[in-house]
């Protein structure tokens, strides 16, 4: 459904400018394709910081007994990881992946709104920078978990307000990244590239940007009251001032839910976009997908309070919660079945971008069954913030978005360098992430279970079998992504030789960004390219 | 399926050179010992079934897939791409199988909320790192820390966690209830939220400052339950357990009995060598004081001030009583420790060498108190102790002390 064919004319580039010279190009760059790089580098950075902190928690977690942190250090630990990967890392990077391919995939020359687009990126390094200064100040970064929950995090020392002054700059970011996507989306496609045409990454991330629109605001709006509670005698979340600490709650998990699809809609985009191509077969059930999409960022508004089941609300709040939260497994469903459909009498080969997708289908589909199990509000009376939870949420962003991040790398790369990557140590990465995640997650599944909680930096002699196998995963994963690294330079440097156009064997009529030469030219489609209508393949 | 789970989990640990696997860790839920809990645990086994039967399905189709409908074995690609009827079909199968999961859900939420009727109420309240249990028909009131050998053991590395029976999840004081009685459970915090958990009752309660949640459990059979907070409640979240002891009604009713003499038995006033005033001190350092000043008096930079080396700790003895007794903003009043307690507390401070301090002195329960608590507890003063009449040198004046 994809499948467009697209007449691609050298000559009108003629008028092309090429980039400025030196450090200035990066600075005051408002091509798309210099700021999806950006975008993308210092995301792989932040994956690398975010990384190291979950060795360090791994690390104290590998024995039982304190080790090597304090106790204090360690809450840091889990809350500056959380948010460094969910709003450094993995949001950056999808963001990044927008800028690159959202106007070559629709034909159009760049993002409507290109100095918009180099100030949130520079507005995302200063929020992210200030958010990591925090480690450095009086009374450490905030710990109290990346939900930041009050009473406890207004027990945070100097940190406090810099760490909230920094969400409020992470999300003026994404809401301005957000805008850029769907006005560019709106405006730009090229004539004949009508809605129900669009790549399914396009799709995904328009409906992403909404959900973003739609949720920043609010956490900003949360932060906001936990600054006044702190500074301005406010009492919102003081239950002594008539306020009420569970009232946050409900207002973080409206933003947060619809937040963790946010960076799960966008891997589904370049899922449905990767397995075809390698299936050599259309995507099954192109609508159905579009609107499982829809109905996914629909219900991600109206189950927050699966978040709170045990927070104590009333039984039609909990019965309500449940059933639309179980709702929600119906538009997954739909996805994994289209994309098995999708592979279904293929003709599949299996080079990295296609090993990543399919372990995305099936480890985010095992994520997606504990996330089921969860929804069931007495069960998750047992499994809430208890081990199990950490492992169904890990499975469904590092199997699942980190690995299609990693997919999507791979399968862009001779797009955006003009060469191949060496598919060997591609194949040995894939490998060696794939078996090392499951060593680092599948175990929490036991440690929750067997009555494991969430964030604590020391535990109970039976715990310790099972956390020893976990670290060691974790660190044989974490030292198997510097290979990513590696093959991003050599890639860069040359590879293992020149990129076709096309680069996979007829993707061309999966996707414009085919059409183009590798590396892609600083500028494409100054003019439109032809939509070949897909009944015509 | 249960032998079979252990020795796959034997394997992958032997494949990692451990071969120390335990004997009694599990890979799954517990039964418990509530009907609440295995209604939980029916309702958690049924979805895990439904979902290995449906994860064999879609996988069985993808793994077919791969292995066959592959280029190198020459499978020509087919190019169907959409199906209605199919998409129909697999969007109402998994909604039947939703309801059919939702009717014993629905059931287990209502009977989780069932709190009515109950025969006793016990009050938990959560604080900043240890729990508060009241009795609310008896009176029986206590505070439950972590046992003083994992509180020694996490702080101290040369301590190895092993060699401590039930590490990190005892308590110096358990909550003790009857069997086969329903109890209403009222949870409520001081500070910040905290969550109450013991997995064998089937569930766990947050419990928020200023708010009074509720839940409610009857004890099957007799037997020691262990759970931890669930809910990160700051730096010490990972050191404040919950042990339950469930005993048969009349041994129940004994234990109250005895409970509320202790709770009501005067303090031991005799004269104490330096030495136990020092153990007494340790132990009642490592309840109250440890989590804030550390085990070594060194505070933390930032957070919480040293009382090594430090001259409110070393000096005048009288300032520093009233100064325990009243508090600071951040620091709770310790007012009502028995003057057994602060005797032994006072004297460990200002002395254990572990602590950094040496001010060769000792506080005997007699002088800490004042002429006023005395005569709260012995109002014919002629009745309290010799000891006690005579009065040490040491006469704390907490309005001064307050002062400072």
């Amino acid at each position: 459904m994809t499948a467009v064919v697209a007449e691609h004319d050298d000559h009108h580039d003629h008028h092309d400018h090429g980039p400025e010279k030196g450090i200035l190009r990066w600075i005051i760059t408002t091509n798309h394709k210099d700021i999806g790089t950006m975008y993308l580098v210092f995301a792989l950075i932040m994956f690398f910081v975010g990384g190291t902190m979950a060795l360090i928690i791994r690390s104290e977690l590998f024995e039982p007994g304190l080790q090597f942190v304090d106790p204090q250090f360690f809450n840091s630990m889990t809350t500056m990881h959380a948010l460094v990967m969910v709003f450094g890392a993995v949001m950056p990077a999808f963001v990044g992946l927008a800028n690159w391919m959202i106007p070559m995939m629709i034909g159009a020359p760049d993002m409507a709104l290109p100095r918009m687009n180099n100030m949130s990126f520079w507005m995302l390094v200063a929020g992210v920078l200030l958010l990591a200064a925090t480690l450095f100040m009086e009374g450490g970064a905030p710990a109290g978990g990346w939900t930041l929950y009050p009473p406890l995090v207004l027990q945070t020392g100097k940190a406090l307000p810099f760490a909230i002054f920094s969400v409020h700059m992470l999300g003026i970011s994404s809401i301005m990244g957000a805008i850029n996507v769907i006005a560019t989306i709106f405006n730009m496609r090229a004539p004949g590239m009508t809605l129900m045409k669009m790549p399914l990454f396009v799709w995904t991330w328009l409906i992403t940007a909404f959900l973003l629109i739609a949720i920043m605001p609010v956490f900003a709006g949360a932060v906001t009251m936990l600054l006044t509670d702190r500074f301005f005698d406010t009492s919102f979340f003081n239950a002594a001032g008539g306020g009420d600490p569970v009232l946050y709650q409900h207002i973080f998990w409206f933003f947060g839910h619809p937040e963790v699809y946010v960076m799960i809609l966008p891997t589904f985009g370049v899922a449905s976009t990767i397995i075809p191509v390698f299936a050599r077969k259309p995507l099954f059930g192109y609508a159905s997908m579009v609107y499982a999409t829809a109905a996914i960022a629909f219900l991600s508004f109206i189950v927050w309070a699966h978040h709170m089941f045990t927070v104590g609300l009333p039984i039609a709040g909990e019965l309500y919660f449940m059933y639309a939260t179980m709702l929600i497994a119906i538009p997954t469903g739909v996805k994994v079945f289209n994309w098995t459909a999708t592979m279904w009498k293929g003709e599949m080969t299996f080079e990295t971008p296609m090993l990543f997708s399919i372990a995305f289908v099936v480890l985010f589909t095992l994520g997606g069954f504990t996330g089921l199990m969860m929804s069931v509000a007495p069960a998750d009376f047992q499994y809430h913030d208890t081990y199990f939870i950490v492992a169904h949420f890990h499975y469904t962003l590092v199997p699942a978005s980190v690995f299609i991040l990693m997919a999507s790398g791979y399968y862009w790369l001779p797009k955006w360098t003009g060469n191949m990557y060496d598919e060997r140590i591609g194949r040995l990465h894939f490998w060696l992430s794939a078996i090392s995640v499951n060593i680092l997650f599948f175990p929490q599944h036991f440690l929750g279970l067997a009555g494991m909680p969430r964030r604590i930096p020391d535990y109970a002699i039976q715990f310790a079998d099972w956390n020893m196998v976990s670290s060691i995963g974790a660190f044989i994963y974490g030292f198997s992504q510097l290979l990513f690294v590696y093959i991003v330079i050599d890639t860069i440097r040359g590879g293992t030789g020149k990129a076709t156009a096309e680069v996979w064997e007829d993707a061309s009529k999966h996707g414009l960004e085919w059409t183009v030469p590798s590396p892609a030219p600083y500028h494409t489609f100054t003019t439109p390219p032809e939509i070949i209508p897909t009944e015509h393949l | 399926m249960k032998k079979t789970k252990q020795l796959l989990a034997c394997l992958v640990l032997m494949t990692f050179g451990l071969g120390t696997a335990h004997a009694d860790y599990t890979l799954n839920l517990m039964r418990g010992v509530t009907q609440l809990s295995n209604e939980v645990y029916d309702l958690h086994m049924l979805i895990l079934w439904i979902c290995v039967f449906i994860g064999i399905a879609v996988f069985g189709t993808m793994f077919y897939s791969i292995f066959h409908h592959r280029k190198s074995k020459g499978h020509k690609a087919a190019q169907f791409h959409e199906n209605t009827t199919v998409e129909i079909i697999w969007t109402i199968i998994p909604t039947l199988i939703l309801v059919a999961m939702a009717i014993p859900a629905t059931k287990a939420v209502i009977d989780l909320d069932r709190v009515q009727d109950s025969e006793m109420t016990i009050k938990v309240t959560g604080k900043q790192w240890y729990w508060d249990y009241e009795y609310l028909d008896s009176g029986v009131h206590f505070e439950s820390h972590l046992d003083l050998a994992s509180e020694k053991a996490h702080r101290v590395s040369t301590i190895d966690p092993r060699s401590v029976p039930n590490y990190l999840l005892n308590v110096d004081k358990p909550l003790v209830v009857p069997v086969k009685t329903k109890i209403r459970f009222l949870f409520t915090a001081a500070d910040v939220i905290h969550s109450w958990w013991v997995p064998d009752l089937g569930w766990k309660k947050d419990a928020n400052p200023g708010f009074v949640n509720d839940a409610w459990t009857s004890v099957d059979k007799p037997g020691v339950y262990r759970g931890q907070c669930t809910e990160l409640c700051g730096r010490d979240h990972g050191f404040m357990p919950i042990v339950v002891i469930a005993m048969e009604k009349e041994q129940y009713d004994a234990w109250v009995k005895a409970e509320l003499e202790k709770q009501n038995a005067l303090p031991d006033l005799s004269k104490q060598t330096r030495a136990s005033l020092l153990i007494k001190g340790e132990s009642v350092y490592l309840t109250n004081c440890v989590a804030c000043h550390q085990i070594d008096g060194k505070g933390i930079s930032g957070w919480y001030p040293a009382i090594n080396g430090s001259t409110k700790v070393t000096g005048d003895m009288s300032q520093l009583i009233g100064f325990v007794q009243a508090g600071t903003s951040k620091m709770p009043a310790f007012k009502k420790l028995p003057a057994d307690q602060l005797a032994g507390l006072i004297t460990y401070i200002r002395n254990a060498p572990e602590l950094g301090n040496k001010v060769g002195d000792e506080l005997q329960a007699c002088s800490a108190l004042s002429l006023d608590e005395l005569e709260d507890l012995f109002p014919d003063l002629d009745n309290a102790p010799e000891l006690c009449k005579e009065k040490g040198e040491v006469k704390p004046d907490p309005v001064v002390a307050q002062k400072n």
